[in-house]
């Protein structure tokens, strides 16, 4: 987690690493073009996730939002020259769409979204897994305005056997042996209401290095399906067969609660699909010191897959006993959710607050950790140790 | 994207427009330039000390053979050997 310090450091401009508690890796704080300073994880292909304090606002600013790349080469794409391909054996009319066009002819859609790296917390796995070592920032809650994918799929002329959307992104591979990032969504989550091709993150064209000109915004699933620089959409009758498909983004079969995405399972392992339920302290780090008469809140956010969080819970007595911290405004159900928990209800000296989140849909953050091979899905309740004087 | 097949390798890297700062060398030590070289082709090779809390010799040897096999690096079996054995020495951070 980072510190306020870091963020002083970072902000002298230097090269600094430091390493911090002790399973959490190595931080070095960058700043891309238009991006504020971010964890650097790796430079090639970029990938950079939010500092806690970026984390704190109810939105997430686009230049502190997280920055996640499989593959090199990314041009940047003059949105006036670039057009979306609509087509695949199952649009029986198939077409080519401006970026002028796709805001023009379609009825704008705006909703508050979580979007969340199927591989966040990575880094904190125990044991460790191969991957981006992620800690808890990349993730973060925008508010994306675009068409809605299901009209801009219905104008080609669907035909009854289309199964599935296959999605490509202008970004791809530095040599043509590398597997080309492409995704695929099953018919039922392209087609629905909440599934937009977005040209808007808070208000503001979308960041070159959060998908511009146009991405997939694919509210409640993990961030792998929300394609960035959105190039093709392909409707087709049969099962996508890329490698990001058929062998990463996948969990043991059974492991996890999601929705299903049929087409891609096998008897071992099906694709990751919804995020799970979960929380983020991000008002404390662990040991920070606190004045229980200064009028402090210990607090964070809670999230899911859009089912709506339906409690926040605190204990201060080594998890045994919980009470509902305070929520704070809805911001539309796949958005997350603020908690507070004033500090003055705490007891003083060194304390440990834990939290955990309750979804409507009954599940809440576990205790352990599911392990499984690519290092997804870290829900943990997590706590911070406080000392309150 | 689809890439051209005949596009040569190092206009494809000069097509990424990023500015970020060159990560630190590798460590020291025998099969340093082999692992620099073809480790480097796709991604910094800070995905290398990023990855040795999780590595032992056989997470290694399965890495690279996926770097290989699924992902297309056009390594021998020579030099996947030498910088098996250099990682091994060098980066193994499993369970340590
Ligand atoms: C032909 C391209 C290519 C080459 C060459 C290459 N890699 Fe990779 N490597 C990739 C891709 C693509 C990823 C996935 C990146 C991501 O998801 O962020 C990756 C990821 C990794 C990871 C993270 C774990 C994983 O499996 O995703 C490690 C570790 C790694 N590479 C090590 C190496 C080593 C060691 C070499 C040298 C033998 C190497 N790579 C050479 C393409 C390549």
């Amino acid at each position: 987690m980072l510190t306020r310090r870091q963020m002083l450091l970072g902000a002298a401009g230097g090269w600094l690493t430091r390493r911090s508690m002790a399973q959490a890796p190595a931080e070095t704080l960058e700043s891309l073009p238009g991006k504020a300073q971010l964890i650097r994880r790796a430079g090639r292909p970029p990938n950079y996730e939010t500092p806690l304090a970026g984390l704190v606002p109810a939105f997430t600013a686009n230049r502190d939002f997280f920055v996640r790349y499989h593959l090199a080469v990314i041009p940047e794409l003059d949105p006036r020259t670039w057009s979306l391909e609509i087509g695949g054996a199952s649009a029986r009319r198939p077409y080519r769409i401006s970026l002028t066009q796709l805001r023009r002819d379609f009825e704008p859609a705006e909703l508050t979204a979580v979007n969340q790296c199927s591989g966040n917390r990575r880094g904190l796995f125990a044991p460790r897994v191969p991957g981006v070592q992620w800690g808890n920032g990349a993730m973060g809650n925008a508010r994306w305005r675009g068409a809605r994918l299901r009209d801009v799929l219905h104008r080609a002329d669907l035909a009854p056997e289309a199964l599935e959307v296959w999605c490509d992104g202008a970004d791809g591979p530095v040599i043509p042996t590398t597997p080309d990032f492409v995704k695929s969504l099953p018919l039922e989550r392209a087609l629905d209401e909440s599934t937009l091709i977005a040209y808007e993150m808070n208000g503001a064209p979308l960041p070159h290095l959060n998908g511009a000109p146009a991405r997939l915004v694919v509210p409640g699933w993990t961030g792998t399906y929300w394609m960035k620089h959105l190039t093709q959409l392909r409707v087709e009758p049969t099962a996508c067969e890329s490698f990001w498909m058929k062998s990463a983004y996948r969990v043991p079969a059974g492991a996890f609660k999601g929705s299903r995405f049929a087409s891609q399972d096998n008897p071992d392992t099906v694709p990751i699909t919804d995020i799970l339920v979960n929380s983020l302290i991000t008002s404390h780090v662990d040991g920070a010191r606190v004045r229980a008469d200064a009028g402090e809140s210990l607090a964070g956010k809670a999230w899911d897959n859009g089912a709506g969080i339906d409690v926040v819970e605190y204990s201060v007595d080594g998890r045994r006993s919980w009470r509902a911290a305070q929520l704070g405004r809805d911001l539309g159900r796949f958005g997350w959710r603020e908690f507070a928990v004033s500090l003055r209800d705490v007891p003083r000296g060194a304390v440990e607050v834990a939290v955990r989140a309750r979804s409507r849909d009954g599940s809440q953050q576990p205790e352990k950790l599911t392990v499984n091979p690519a290092g997804y899905h870290d829900n943990r309740v997590q706590s911070v140790r406080l000392e309150i004087a | 994207m689809s890439v051209p097949r005949a596009l040569p390798l190092l206009a494809l890297c000069i097509a990424a427009p990023l500015r970020a700062a060159e990560p630190p060398p590798l460590r020291e030590g025998p099969g340093r330039e082999v692992t620099q070289t073809n480790c480097a082709v796709c991604h910094s090779v800070e995905y290398i000390p990023m990855n040795a809390p999780a590595m032992d010799r056989v997470g290694w040897q399965k890495s690279v053979q996926k770097m290989r096999e699924r992902f297309g690096a056009p390594l021998s079996e020579a030099d996947a050997q030498v910088v098996l054995d250099y990682l091994s020495v060098n980066y193994a951070g499993k369970g340590g």
